[in-house]
């Protein structure tokens, strides 16, 4: 699977490791994202389908398995290495925007090419406005958070996934706090997106509408997959 | 919020650091400067001279008795004269005899202290020309130069004679050429300078000195160069560390409580900056994880809370030093001297500012370690999750 973006074998993930509460929440995980691939990650609360994006997301280490992500294994990468993959080739979007509050939405969209620059540039506000502009908001480029409602702070947030364009965005219920016009179209932007750039993209998602849309369904119960296709 | 707090708080606690060390260096330099402005920084006397020079000390207005023996010379004082002047570090010598007599005119009669001096020489122990207040300070013949209480005392103006009689018999009569305020009810009462010459024939010391004055470059040299002298003369040496042994220890017990206060203050505020950083940790815990996920590394999170420290410092130094200069001014238009001169100018020496704003900078930084630290360590899932 040369084009495969991620590649999870055996991947297990204990809390509280050494201690009496110690938990396995994810037990052996074998999956694989192909590039341009556009999945759908269901499952009961509690079943595991954060933690399991965190640790792709490369927020969170593995207990136990292997995590490629290009091909590269990630436990062989210093932290400081696991923070430059993160930030160039993987996009999230949360179920809250987590926008920062004190900046504008073109200069959250921004903030990954800030990031990764060290400071801003004529071109990353280009591509910021960009893709504002691609996801409706262009008019709105100058505003605060606050001052969006919850569809629009999802669309920058969107945008700002996309701002490096990412070979992965991860996004987790992205459109659970939406309702469900908003939500269709934030799912319909993801896939766009996903169409366009030919990115690999897991959501998770509560609802069996939008997962029914996607290339293909992957159902976590209990830290196991019980169901891909 | 809380960063316009403690950078009020950080400005208040450069305002005092600087404001209090401007004020006390000042006022110190001040008090040295009008100690040493009416005494020798060092002097050299015959050994085992057992009536001290009282009138040496501004500070104690103790009258002296009359000496019981004759007074001595400094022998070979030529000789130890040009020793000290070539002692490095020595800028002036100049050659004293001094004694006790009585200034009488009509009934009136006071107890004064007879000065033979090389008006010249003396010029560059005590700058007599900065306090005269009527006339020159110049003697020749029997042209004499007094004292304004004394010459209140007794009536006298310029040009007017005055006769002095001594313990042994012998009298002058003396024309006062001029008259000096040096600052000192008991000195302007006390002085009364006539020639070597004079001096020595009336007090009966011929070709003699009773004491050597010397000026050094470096004030705080003076306890060095009178224990070398010594040591090469075998004479009694005097520098005016030891005469103002008192005020010398006055003056660092206020440097060491300015210190004290000092590092007080440099620590309550480093604990400010340092706990207002910690509840903007916890506060921008979310900000914190966020930023994470989009790529940024501990070291940059780190970078942003030191970064965030160094500036309330450097901003707090800035704004407090204004601040001192607004109370030093405040203060010098408040607090005047008896002739209505401000007590100390509302000047601000640079290179406090430079000072405060590099401590307060370090400070800062310091202070912002421990938050910083605990925030590049912090775990951006958590934040994430909530
Ligand atoms: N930091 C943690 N420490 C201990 N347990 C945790 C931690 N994070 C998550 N868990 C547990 O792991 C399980 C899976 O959580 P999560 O991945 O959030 O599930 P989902 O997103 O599918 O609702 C839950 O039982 C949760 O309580
Ligand atoms: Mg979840």
């Amino acid at each position: 699977m040369s084009d495969a973006v991620i590649e999870l074998a055996g991947l297990t993930k204990a809390y509280n490791v050494g201690t009496p509460v110690e938990a396995e929440v994810l037990h052996g995980i074998d999956l694989s994202l192909a590039q341009g691939e556009f999945a759908a990650l269901i499952g009961p609360s509690g079943s595991g389908k954060s933690t399991l994006l965190n640790i792709i997301g490369l927020l969170e280490r593995p207990t136990g398995g292997r995590l490629s992500i290009g091909g590269r294994d990630t436990a062989a990468l210093s932290e400081a290495e696991i923070t430059a993959l993160r930030g160039r080739s993987i996009g999230f979007v949360f179920q809250f925007h987590h926008l920062l509050p004190a900046f504008s939405a073109l200069e959250n969209v921004m903030m990954p090419t800030i990031i990764a620059r060290g400071a801003p540039d004529d071109e990353a506000e280009a591509t910021a406005l960009q893709l504002l502009d691609a996801v409706g908001l262009k008019a709105h480029a100058h505003k605060k958070p606050a001052e969006l409602s919850g569809g629009q702070q999802q669309r920058v947030a969107i945008a700002r996934a996309l701002a490096l364009r990412p070979r992965l965005i991860l996004a987790d219920e992205p459109t659970g706090n939406l309702d469900t016009h908003t939500a269709d179209d934030i799912f319909a932007l993801l896939r766009e997106f996903n169409r366009q750039t030919a990115c690999a993209c897991l959501i998770v998602t509560h609802d069996p509408r939008l997962a029914a849309r996607c290339d293909r369904t992957i159902q976590l119960v209990d830290g196991r997959i019980a169901a891909d296709g | 919020m809380q960063t316009l707090l403690i950078l009020a708080g950080t400005t208040g606690g450069v305002a005092v650091i600087v404001f209090l060390t401007q004020l006390i260096t000042q006022l110190q330099a001040q008090i040295v400067d009008r100690v040493l402005g009416t005494q020798p920084h060092v002097v050299i006397r015959p050994l085992e001279e057992a009536n001290r020079r009282a009138f040496d000390d501004p500070a104690s207005a103790v009258v002296i008795e009359p000496r019981a023996q004759r007074l001595r010379s400094v022998d070979q004082w030529e000789n130890v004269a040009r020793l000290a002047a070539a002692m490095p570090g020595v800028t002036a010598v100049s050659p004293t005899v001094t004694g006790p007599a009585f200034a009488v005119r009509g009934q009136a009669n006071k107890s004064v202290a007879l000065m033979g001096i090389d008006a010249e020489r003396y010029r560059r122990i005590v700058r007599m020309e900065e306090y005269m207040v009527a006339g020159r300070f110049a003697v020749d013949g029997t042209r004499a130069v007094i004292g304004s209480e004394l010459a209140k005392d007794l009536g006298i103006r310029l040009e007017d004679k005055l006769r002095v009689a001594l313990p042994n018999g012998r009298d002058e009569l003396l024309q006062v050429g001029g008259i000096f305020d040096i600052g000192n009810k008991d000195l302007n009462r006390r002085w009364v300078f006539v020639t070597l010459p004079l001096g020595q024939s009336l007090l009966d010391l011929p070709g003699g000195v009773s004491n050597l004055d010397l000026t050094v470059a470096d004030i705080f040299d003076a306890q060095a160069i009178a224990t070398r002298l010594q040591g090469a003369t075998g004479l009694t040496v005097d520098s005016w560390m030891q005469t103002n042994a008192q005020l010398l220890a006055a003056l660092r017990n206020q440097t060491v409580s300015n210190n004290l206060i000092r590092s007080f203050v440099i620590v309550i505020v480093a604990l400010g900056i340092a706990s207002v950083l910690v509840v903007s940790v916890v506060q921008k815990q979310k900000e914190i994880g966020i930023l994470r996920a989009m790529g940024a590394s501990r070291a940059m999170i780190l970078q942003v809370f030191l970064i965030q420290g160094a500036l309330v410092g450097a901003v707090g130094s800035i704004l407090g030093s204004l601040l001192a200069f607004g109370l030093l001014n405040m203060f010098s238009a408040i607090y005047r001297n008896a002739d209505g001169s401000p007590l100390f100018a509302a000047e601000l020496e640079p290179r406090f500012i430079v000072l405060a704003a590099l401590v307060a900078t370090g400070v800062g930084l310091a202070s912002a370690l421990i938050p910083a630290r605990r925030a590049a360590k912090m775990d951006p899932v958590q934040a994430i999750r909530s």
